[in-house]
């Protein structure tokens, strides 16, 4: 990795991204607007807005930071600039690290103004800081972005690419504790989901929600999820080519 | 060193089919080689293979001193993709200056003027997926000549291009040469293969000729170069 080009890139990402305002406009605004549906649906019940709405928090930037990661990594294949970067002085790590980072800045804002705006204007009450529901959330973001890299590696096309959003973060969902208490699982399903990264993301969210100062279990459960992040971007760096047949 | 690039054997396949069947050759530096050939005739795979992002069965591509595609070489060539391969969502500038940065000693001032040389100053700031598509070829050369390489490694540069300009382009190309940067040109025209110092003139994979545009005429006896590969192909045929 070569400082230089990893700052140049992460500027490059941002700028391409700086030319599509739309797509700014909704990663920012409906992560919001969609937490704002759940604080009407439970209007009646505001102790359970704040459980799922803490773990929305953090499931929205890794679904969309997932979608957006491996469409644009697709593009650098098929647009035939990664075939050009790879003949540069470039490293594989630049270009990953340069997506983690530039998408991470990125998730930085979304969670802040989502969070802040769940706060103050949905009334969310979690025992713990914002503060740390933010690090948690753009550390989610980070592993979406991570694993979008991952698995564009397996994908041809943007329809494909799309579909590896069901594939990878559904699953993750289902098994995190969202909908079922993890205690309440069978074994196997137990199993896949202590193996599942966003797992350890939602615990440390429910950690936040149930205790005033950060816990030891959550500092445990970052530190998991960022050791995926890590996991992800090391194996995505394996399965990006420089030679292609 | 007097070659920049030397092709030793190299033998390519692309889905289970051999696309290049050994092929040798050697590229003197401070020059300008055609590579001329039919579509599907294995160019763009041979090129691929000499920037070092062709997975290669055997042989051997040695470029300005080290194997193709190794980290001491990368930062002295330049490759421009058949399909213009700049970002669509960036300004012709932001593309010139996010390639320049990849390269040490290249700097922003050098990539605005590798915008000019290309005649693209006067678009420098619009994004590039407004551009016309010929316009848009000059954008990704910009981005392939801005470090001044050693070796320039181009594909089909001027398809598209109207002929004031392909003159133009030329005679940058032959400055570039004069100023010890070797270029290797593909191109499926054959009046641009007179503008060549050497023609590597390929087929199904295989070379057919491998000489200066005089040598190819004279040993086919005609002075069209389009006769002329027709020519070579022939006699190769009937010794084959």
């Amino acid at each position: 990795m070569t400082p230089r080009i990893l700052a140049s890139t992460v500027g490059r990402i941002l700028r391409q991204l700086r030319h599509d305002p739309r797509t700014i406009g909704m990663l920012v605004v409906v992560p919001t607007v969609l937490l704002a549906l759940l604080y009407f649906m439970f209007d009646d019940a505001p102790a359970l807005f704040d459980r799922i709405a803490l773990i929305m928090l953090g499931v929205f930037p890794f679904i969309v930071m997932f979608l957006i990661t491996s469409v644009a990594m697709l593009r650098e294949r098929t647009s035939g600039t990664l075939e050009r970067l790879l003949t540069t002085p470039l490293g594989k790590l630049d270009l990953l690290f340069g997506y983690g980072i530039a998408f991470g800045l990125v998730a930085t804002v979304q969670a802040a103004v989502t969070t802040g705006l769940a706060y103050w204007l949905l009334d969310l009450d979690t025992a713990g800081s914002p503060g740390w529901v933010v690090l948690i959330a753009v550390t989610n973001a980070v592993l979406g972005v991570a694993l979008g890299l991952l698995a564009s590696a397996f994908a041809r096309t943007e329809f494909q690419a799309v579909q590896f959003m069901p594939v990878v973060a559904f699953p993750q969902i289902l098994l995190c504790g969202l909908f079922v208490p993890r205690e309440g699982m069978v074994g196997w399903l137990h199993a896949l989901s202590d193996v599942m990264p966003l797992t350890y993301a939602v615990e440390g969210l429910q950690q936040v929600g149930r205790y005033a100062e950060p816990t030891g279990t959550m500092w445990r459960d970052f530190g998991v999820v960022a050791g995926a992040v890590v996991l992800a971007l090391v194996v995505a760096s394996a399965t990006l080519r420089r030679r292609t047949a | 060193m007097a070659n920049a690039v030397e092709v030793a054997d190299l033998v390519v396949e692309r889905g289970g089919r051999r696309v290049l069947h050994g092929m040798s050759c050697t590229i003197p530096r401070g020059s300008i080689t055609g590579l001329l050939g039919p579509s599907g005739s294995g160019k763009t795979t041979l090129m691929r293979a000499i920037v070092g992002v062709q997975i290669v069965k055997s042989g051997r591509i040695t470029v300005l001193g080290h194997p193709a595609g190794s980290p001491a070489v990368r930062h002295k060539i330049g490759y421009l993709t058949q399909t213009p391969s700049v970002y669509p969502d960036l300004t012709v500038r932001e593309n010139a200056r996010y390639f320049a940065s990849l390269y040490p000693g290249v700097t922003a001032s050098d990539a605005d003027q590798a915008i000019r040389d290309v005649g693209l100053a006067e678009a420098a700031g619009q994004l590039v997926r407004t551009l016309s598509g010929g316009q848009l070829a000059r954008a990704s050369l910009a981005c392939a000549i801005l470090s001044r390489p050693e070796l320039l490694v181009l594909d089909e540069p001027t398809v598209g291009q109207d002929p004031v300009l392909r003159d133009e382009l030329w005679k940058k190309f032959r400055d570039l040469a004069a100023a010890g940067t070797t270029l290797l040109v593909s191109s499926h025209v054959m009046d641009e293969a007179s503008r060549c110092d050497r023609l590597l003139l390929i087929r199904q994979g295989r070379f057919v000729a491998d000489d200066t545009p005089a040598a190819v005429r004279a040993e086919a006896g005609t002075d069209d170069l389009d006769e002329a590969f027709l020519r070579l192909i022939r006699r190769q045929e009937v010794a084959a």
